[in-house]
């Protein structure tokens, strides 16, 4: 399949790889951002063909990992009501609320439906207009254009039984968060190819420079990650930091000012609570005034409600790097796939999932 | 086969009962009538005079294998197939991977009042089409009708009786270190087929379930003389759960190399699409065959003549032990599981 296959290829990884090695003198911390890198870590045995000196680090950047619990529980809330279409991506339904996930509001009657698009669910609202209609809009930059379209559309057809639960995260402030921790561990990163195919890489000069870190633009295949890989080891190695950018094939410096448009029309940047985190600052958006009708959580009536996080979970420690998933002891035995206790544990994406299903025996040995 | 022929020829009269009505399964006349108009007809060769409870049958080997399947699918017809096909398919493919003969089927079906009844008959027309050309008979059945709002439409239920004329013990006990495991054909098809339709999805091509019966070509293997270890046919869960449970039952280590198994760039395409895995993702014509490798080039070909993409794709050894190992495109190893739940799509 053209631009997958030439980027799956095993000589070009191992050339790669041995390139790694090659200039590769100290020990050092790389964080990927984005869950579907994490995934494809794991999922290709990237990391295995490293030199020992290099530790990859797993971020962030899985929607499903950092929706706070509070908004599953609304989500959960909301779905449960009688005549509700609640409509979400497939794989935010296993995430656990604190009582029960979307999937068990599904099986005791409730109207939940898995979309591919959020464009989808306005034409749920459109077919049934005496359902109301609602769009669970998680995610990061990447999905925050569709889903401010969804909006826009609602809007431009004067639906009035469609809305959205927004929870979506931005990039940039996670990673300052990050390495705003006094005992951070991470030397280098690779940002997430998507969210800048969308936003484009300025926003992460400043970051750079501040925090005198390697932030390389990379993509999700085996050899991108690689490259990207090098490219942050090559300036960790030579005493620069800068941005770079390894996604070149689809991302540009200034983005798709498109789609950054349509954020801006519908979203507004808000403070946001990130699952197993904490509540980072500007670090999410939310409808601004003009789309406020859309706003799920106004009209039903659940702006109130707060929920804290289970104790047994270390999501937010594994989420910033500091521990990897089998260090948690819950890891395979309290908290699996089919009994996820967090987050990261549900989606593909997430570290705690790609380890339980890709790396059981390097936790076993 | 187009629906015209099938309104055409269709027995009962469905200007009277254009769809399945309570009564069709109350025991009285009108289910008598879809039982002898619909039914005996095209599934059942016995006489009038000698019908009964049960069907008697006679059989001449000592060994038998018996299963039992339910279906239950949406949509009832999808490209490739429908709930009719996919009924027999299943049963006769559960006895052939124990290196049985399918004979006999039984079918159940479970009917939600209001089903059109050309939609009933295009369904029973496809399982006796698809009975014949497995070489089966169905032999028996039953009929419920349960009130609108409490079934899919249609689910069938199929039970078969196959007979065992080999000495081969074929099960995951059987597996020893070295055997070469062979894939039938591509995976994932049915999965996506069905994905598709069922979610509105369009391709550039048309994706076709892969279902298909499989005791041919076990009867030909066997006749061949393949010592025969294992066989397992890949449903739901797909490749992946598949050889997960047979790692785990004969405690052996299973080692795939993920290049030599074949998928369809268009279900790749799909998959990529979608965030599956199509490792996980359900076949209805697919199975992995476990062989010593003396017998592995002979099986090979023989499997070529039915199907091209037929593959070797990986041994059987005695590391890791229970677990299956697959050593991805850029030769780094990593563990294949069992799929948790369903496989859901991912968000970006």
């Amino acid at each position: 399949m053209k631009y997958i296959d030439e980027y799956r290829d095993a000589v070009s990884a191992k050339k790669l790889a041995n390139a790694i090695t090659d200039i590769t003198t100290k020990q050092w911390t790389i964080m990927e951002i984005c869950g579907g890198q994490t995934h494809s870590i794991v999922k290709y045995g990237i990391d295995e063909l490293l030199p020992k000196q290099i530790t990859l680090v797993h971020g962030p950047g899985c929607p499903v990992c950092v929706t706070p619990i509070e908004i599953i529980n609304k989500a959960i809330e909301i779905a449960s009501r009688e005549n509700v279409i609640f409509c979400s991506f497939g794989d935010m339904l296993r995430v656990p609320g604190t009582e029960k996930d979307l999937l068990s509001v599904k099986a005791s009657g409730g109207d939940v439906r898995i979309v591919y698009s959020p464009m989808d669910a306005v034409k749920l609202a459109e077919s049934n207009p005496d359902k109301e209609v609602v769009f669970f809009a998680v995610g990061f930059e990447t999905t925050a254009p569709a889903n401010a379209m969804a909006v826009y559309k609602a809007k431009e057809l004067k639906l009035s039984n469609f809305s959205i639960l927004v929870s979506h995260v931005l990039v940039p402030p996670a990673i300052e968060a990050i390495l705003s921790a006094p005992n951070h561990i991470v030397q280098g990163f690779l940002a997430a190819g998507h969210v800048c195919t969308v936003m484009g890489y300025e926003e992460y000069f400043p970051i750079s420079e501040k925090y005198k870190v390697p932030i390389v633009v990379t993509g999700f295949e085996p050899v991108d990650i690689l490259h990207g890989i090098y490219m942050c080891i090559k300036q960790l190695e030579n005493g620069r930091y800068e941005v770079e950018n390894q996604y070149t094939r689809s991302v540009k410096k200034e983005g798709n000012t498109g789609a950054q448009s349509i954020i801006k029309k519908v979203f507004r940047v808000v403070h946001r609570k990130w699952r197993g985190v904490g509540e980072i600052p500007y670090s999410g958006l939310g409808l601004n005034d003009e789309y406020i009708d859309y706003d799920a959580e106004r009209r039903f009536n659940l702006t109130e409600m707060t929920t804290e996080e289970s104790k047994d979970c270390i999501a937010g420690e594994i989420l910033q790097g500091f521990k990897k998933p089998f260090e948690c002891t819950a890891f395979g035995n309290k908290c699996t796939p089919e009994f996820p206790i967090g987050a990261p544990m549900v989606s593909s994406e997430g570290a705690c999932a790609a380890y339980y299903r890709y790396r059981k025996l390097e936790v076993r040995s | 086969m187009k629906n015209k022929e099938f309104i055409l020829s269709c027995p009962v009269e469905i200007q009277k009962y254009p769809s399945v009505m309570m009564a069709h399964g109350g025991g009285g006349k009108l289910m008598h009538n879809l039982i002898e108009k619909m039914f005996m007809p095209e599934f059942s060769k016995i006489d009038a005079g000698k019908r009964h409870d049960s069907a008697v049958i006679d059989i001449s080997s000592n060994k038998l294998a018996f299963t039992t399947d339910s279906y239950v699918i949406h949509p009832l017809f999808f490209p490739g197939g429908d709930i009719g096909s996919l009924a027999v398919h299943g049963t006769v493919n559960d006895l052939a991977m124990s290196g049985a003969v399918p004979k006999y089927i039984s079918a159940g079906f479970i009917i939600e009042e209001g089903l059109p009844m050309e939609t009933l008959w295009r369904i029973v027309n496809s399982m006796k089409e698809t009975a014949k050309i497995c070489g089966v008979e169905i032999i028996t059945g039953d009929t419920k009708v349960v009130d609108k709002g409490k079934g899919d439409g249609i689910f069938i239920n199929t039970s078969g009786i196959g007979v065992i004329e080999h000495n081969l013990s074929i099960n995951p006990a059987s597996i020893k270190e070295g055997d070469a495991i062979i894939i039938n054909g591509d995976i994932g098809r049915h999965g996506i087929a069905i994905m598709a339709v069922r979610e509105g999805l369009e391709f550039e091509t048309v994706i076709e379930s892969d279902s298909a019966p499989l005791n041919s070509i076990v009867n030909k293997l066997i006749n061949e003389g393949i010592e025969i270890h294992c066989m397992r046919d890949l449903t739901r869960g797909g490749l992946s759960s598949a050889l997960a449970e047979i790692a785990e039952a004969s405690n052996f280590g299973i080692n795939i190399n993920e290049k030599d198994i074949p998928v369809r760039e268009d279900v790749r395409g799909a998959c990529e699409i979608l965030g599956l895995d199509p490792l996980y993702v359900a076949n209805e014509g697919r199975f992995v065959l476990f062989v010593p490798e003396k017998d592995a080039a002979k099986a090979l070909q023989l499997m070529q003549l039915e199907e091209p993409a037929v593959s070797m794709i990986g041994t059987v050894n005695t590391n890791n032990k229970g677990m299956v190992t697959m050593k991805s495109v850029i030769e780094a190893s990593r563990i294949i599981d069992m799929l948790s739940g369903e496989q859901l799509p991912r968000i970006c």
